[in-house]
């Protein structure tokens, strides 16, 4: 079941990403800042994570995930220091797309050639 | 000579809407929904492998799942692949992680001829930075508006 949820919420986030590139005609970049500042804003209301329980990967996977790690990191390390924990564990959740995406990208520079 | 004629901005941003290709909107959605709906989809079963097969909660699992699929956007996207899909797929590939990785990744590939530290290190962020510039504020002001207010005691 859950991979159903996966695919419709997924398709869902995609389909609201394409209105805004459509219809406000914003640039991909653009749209991906605003979805990831609309997750972050899901996330500091709590309804991101019961998102995340249904649908999954459909969740996880979109770049709104992203904005909402970003606050759940923060979050987590200001409960434990106060407000200074809000800058030191922003990273703390969402490091693996970040790291992920650099060293693939430095390997992926080193083995494949450009094209055209 | 009408070709010299000079046009004000508005007879020009008129002209331009008149000649501008009307977006087929509710195609481009449809083609969004699925291919989009499809990558989550593929998350979901590396998900469940690494639960499965690998010591992994539903919770924990998201990580994994964003590495891989970065991984695969790697090879598709050194290959040429991941361009021709993204061709028609608009948002459909570029909002899943997959297209985060693809921003960065092609960055890095494009660049590298002129060299390591200039090229790769300094173009990859380029199209990717403003993600994690606007994530990371907007993070940042909501996480310690809500920590003030928890200290508070409002909330």
């Amino acid at each position: 079941m859950v991979f159903i949820w996966a695919f419709l919420i997924g398709g869902l986030i995609c389909l609201i990403g394409q209105l805004i590139m459509d219809i406000f005609k914003k640039t991909p970049g653009q749209t991906l800042s605003i979805l990831v500042v609309m997750g972050a804003i899901l996330a500091g209301f709590e309804l991101y994570e019961p998102l995340i329980d249904f649908a999954g990967a459909g969740a996880t996977v979109p770049i709104t995930s992203f904005g909402n790690s970003l606050v759940h990191g923060a979050m987590q390390e200001a409960e434990k220091s106060g407000i200074i924990g809000v800058a030191t564990g922003m990273f703390e959740v969402t490091s693996s797309g970040i790291s992920s995406a650099i060293v693939f990208g430095m390997i992926g520079a080193l083995i494949f050639k450009p094209k055209g | 000579m009408s070709s010299n004629r000079k046009i004000s901005k508005e007879e020009y941003q008129k002209l331009a809407d008149k000649h501008e290709k009307k977006r087929p909107i509710v195609k481009n959605c449809m083609i969004a929904f699925f291919v989009g709906g499809t990558i989550s989809l593929i998350g979901q079963v590396i998900s469940f492998i690494y639960i499965y097969f690998f010591d992994f909660s539903e919770q924990t699992v998201g990580d994994p799942t964003v590495a891989t699929l970065i991984f695969i956007t790697m090879l598709l996207t050194g290959f040429g692949v991941y361009d021709k899909i993204a061709q028609f797929s608009g948002a459909g590939t570029a909002v899943p992680v997959t297209g985060f990785g693809n921003a960065v990744i092609s960055a890095a590939i494009e660049h590298r001829t002129e060299g390591f530290v200039q090229g790769v290190g300094g173009n990859m962020f380029k199209l990717a930075g403003s993600v994690i510039l606007f994530g990371v504020f907007s993070a940042f002001v909501i996480a310690l508006t809500k920590t003030i207010l928890i200290q508070m005691g409002v909330i």
